[in-house]
C-alpha cells in the first residue's frame, strides 16, 4: 500500500517536471520582447542599453546553434580547435551586431500574434512591430528551437520574410569564397568587427 | 523604331544569356531554384554597388533626407500617387500569371484612387477596405513561369537585380508600362518624358526615404554589406514569385535541413 502511494507521487512528480517547466515559445518570446522593450524605454545610457540587450540575449538566443548555421557546410571540415576559436568570435560578433541593432529603437512594442509548431525542434511564433507614426507595421517571425521544452531558444528571426540568419549566413559564405575558404580571413573579420 | 529593336534584341540577349550563365544546363530556365542563384560578375558586381554608394552618399540620401523634412501630407501623397501608378504594371501583370481576380481588384483601386483619390494622392480604396496592395512586375511573372534568375546583377543607379529581372524591366519599355507609353509615346500636351522620368526618380527616393534608417543599421552592422543586400534582395525577389504570405510553410521550411543538422543543446 505505502510502495503504491510512493509510486503514485512518484509519478506524479515526474509529471509535474514535464508539464510546468515546459515554457510555450509563444510566451516565451512575448516575454522576451517585454524584456527588451523595457530596456529600450528605460532613461540609461545606450552603452547600459547594450550590455542588458547583451544580457538578454545571451539568455533567449541559441548563439552556438546560430553561429553553426552561419558556417554553413564548412562546419564539418573544420577542426576543434578551430570550432572553439570560431565560437568565442562569433559570440563577440554576434551580441554586438544583435544589442546594436536593437538599440536604435526605442520603446518599440511588439505583440505576438500565433504561432505554428513545425516539428519537436521549431515552433515558428508570428508576431508584428505595432506602427507608429515614423514607419508601418513590421512583420516579425520568430525560429524557436524547442527540442529542449523547458528552455527554449531563439535561432531567427523572418523580418517581413527577410531571414536574418540567411542572410549571415550568406555574408560569411562571401568572405570565405572570396579567400578561399580561408576561415583565418573570416575569424579576422569577427574580430575586427568586435574591436571597433 | 530603331529603339525598340535594340531593346527588344538586348532582351532577347539577356534571356539567353539567363540560360547559359547560370543554369550548367537548361535546369534553371526552367525551374525557379533559389539556391541555383550565382554571383557570375562579383568583381564587377561589387565595383557598380560601390559606385552606386558613392552616388547615394553623395546625391541620393541627401535628397531622401530632404523628402523626409517635406510635411507628412506631400510624402504621403507622393507615395500613394507612385504607388497608385505602379498598379499599371501590376494588373497586366496579375492577368499573365493567371491571378484575374486580383487583377479585377487592383483595377477597381486604380479606378477609385485615380478619380475620387485625386490622381492617387489619396489612398481612397484602402479606406474603403479593399485588399492589401502587393505590387507584381515582369521578372516576378517570368519567376511565376518557371524561368529561373539567371546570375545576379548589380545595375548602376538601378541597383540590385536578376539577369531575369532585368529582362522583365525591358518589357515596361516594350510596351509593358501604360504609364511610359502615355508619357513618351502619347499624342498629348499633358505627358512627356520629363514627367515619367520624375515619376520613377520620386518613386526611387520615397522608398529610400523610407529605409534609411535601415539601411545605416544595416551597413553598419553588416561585415559584407554587398552580400547582404545581396541575400535580401534574392530572399524578397524570391517570396515575391512565390507570392508568400507570412506562415506560408515554404518560408517556414526554407533552409530546414541545415537547421535540422544542429544540435546544440
Amino acid at each position: 500500500m505505502k510502495l503504491t502511494k510512493i509510486l503514485i507521487l512518484l509519478i506524479l512528480l515526474n509529471l509535474n517536471n514535464t508539464y510546468v517547466f515546459s515554457i510555450e515559445p509563444d510566451v516565451f518570446v512575448q516575454s522576451t520582447v517585454n524584456r527588451a522593450s523595457d530596456v529600450l524605454s528605460k532613461n540609461i545610457s545606450r552603452d547600459d542599453k547594450i550590455n542588458e540587450l547583451k544580457k538578454i540575449a545571451k539568455d533567449t538566443v541559441d548563439i552556438k546553434g546560430v553561429g553553426f548555421y552561419s558556417l554553413g557546410t564548412i562546419r564539418n571540415t573544420i577542426n576543434e580547435q578551430q570550432k572553439k576559436q570560431y565560437f568565442d568570435l562569433f559570440e563577440n560578433y554576434f551580441l554586438k551586431s544583435f544589442s546594436s541593432r536593437l538599440s536604435e529603437y526605442t520603446n518599440p512594442k511588439i505583440e505576438v500574434q500565433g504561432k505554428k509548431v513545425i516539428n519537436k525542434n521549431y515552433t515558428i511564433v508570428n508576431s508584428i512591430l505595432i506602427a507608429t507614426s515614423e514607419r508601418p507595421e513590421v512583420k516579425i517571425d520568430w525560429r524557436v528551437y524547442t527540442k529542449n521544452p523547458e528552455n527554449p531558444l531563439i535561432r531567427d528571426l523572418i523580418i517581413e520574410g527577410l531571414s536574418l540568419a540567411r542572410t549571415q549566413k550568406e555574408e560569411f559564405a562571401s568572405i570565405l569564397n572570396s579567400n578561399d575558404g580561408n576561415i583565418e580571413v573570416l575569424f579576422k573579420t569577427l574580430e575586427n568587427f568586435s574591436k571597433n | 523604331m530603331f529603339r525598340k529593336l535594340t531593346l527588344i534584341i538586348l532582351s532577347i540577349l539577356l534571356l539567353s544569356f539567363n540560360a547559359n550563365a547560370a543554369s550548367d544546363g537548361e535546369l534553371v530556365l526552367k525551374e525557379n531554384k533559389p539556391k541555383e542563384i550565382k554571383d557570375c560578375f562579383e568583381k564587377l558586381n561589387r565595383a557598380t554597388f560601390k559606385f552606386n554608394q558613392g552616388l547615394d552618399k553623395a546625391i541620393i540620401k541627401p535628397i531622401a533626407k530632404g523628402y523626409r523634412n517635406l510635411p507628412d501630407p506631400i510624402q504621403r501623397g507622393t507615395s500613394n500617387a507612385v504607388k497608385n501608378l505602379s498598379s499599371l504594371i501590376t494588373i497586366p501583370n496579375n492577368v499573365l500569371q493567371g491571378d484575374v481576380k486580383t487583377a479585377i481588384i487592383n483595377t477597381a483601386r486604380l479606378a477609385v484612387n485615380t478619380t475620387v483619390g485625386l490622381l492617387g494622392t489619396i489612398d481612397v480604396a484602402n479606406k474603403m477596405g479593399f485588399p492589401k496592395y502587393e505590387k507584381e512586375d515582369y521578372g516576378q511573372t517570368l519567376g511565376a513561369w518557371g524561368f529561373g534568375p539567371g546570375c545576379y546583377l548589380v545595375l548602376p543607379v538601378l541597383g540590385p537585380s536578376t539577369i531575369r529581372d532585368t529582362a522583365g524591366s525591358f518589357a515596361n519599355v516594350l510596351g509593358g508600362d501604360p504609364w511610359y507609353n502615355a508619357s513618351i509615346h502619347g499624342n498629348n500636351e499633358y505627358l512627356n518624358q520629363n514627367v515619367y522620368i520624375t515619376s520613377r526618380a520620386l518613386s526611387g527616393i520615397d522608398f529610400r526615404a523610407n529605409n534609411i534608417e535601415s539601411f545605416e543599421n544595416l551597413e553598419k552592422n553588416s561585415i559584407d554589406f554587398y552580400a547582404s543586400i545581396r541575400s535580401l534582395y534574392i530572399q524578397d525577389r524570391q517570396n515575391k514569385i512565390k507570392n508568400n504570405q507570412r506562415g506560408n510553410i515554404e518560408v517556414l521550411y526554407k533552409d530546414e535541413e541545415d537547421w535540422e543538422e544542429i544540435d546544440s543543446q
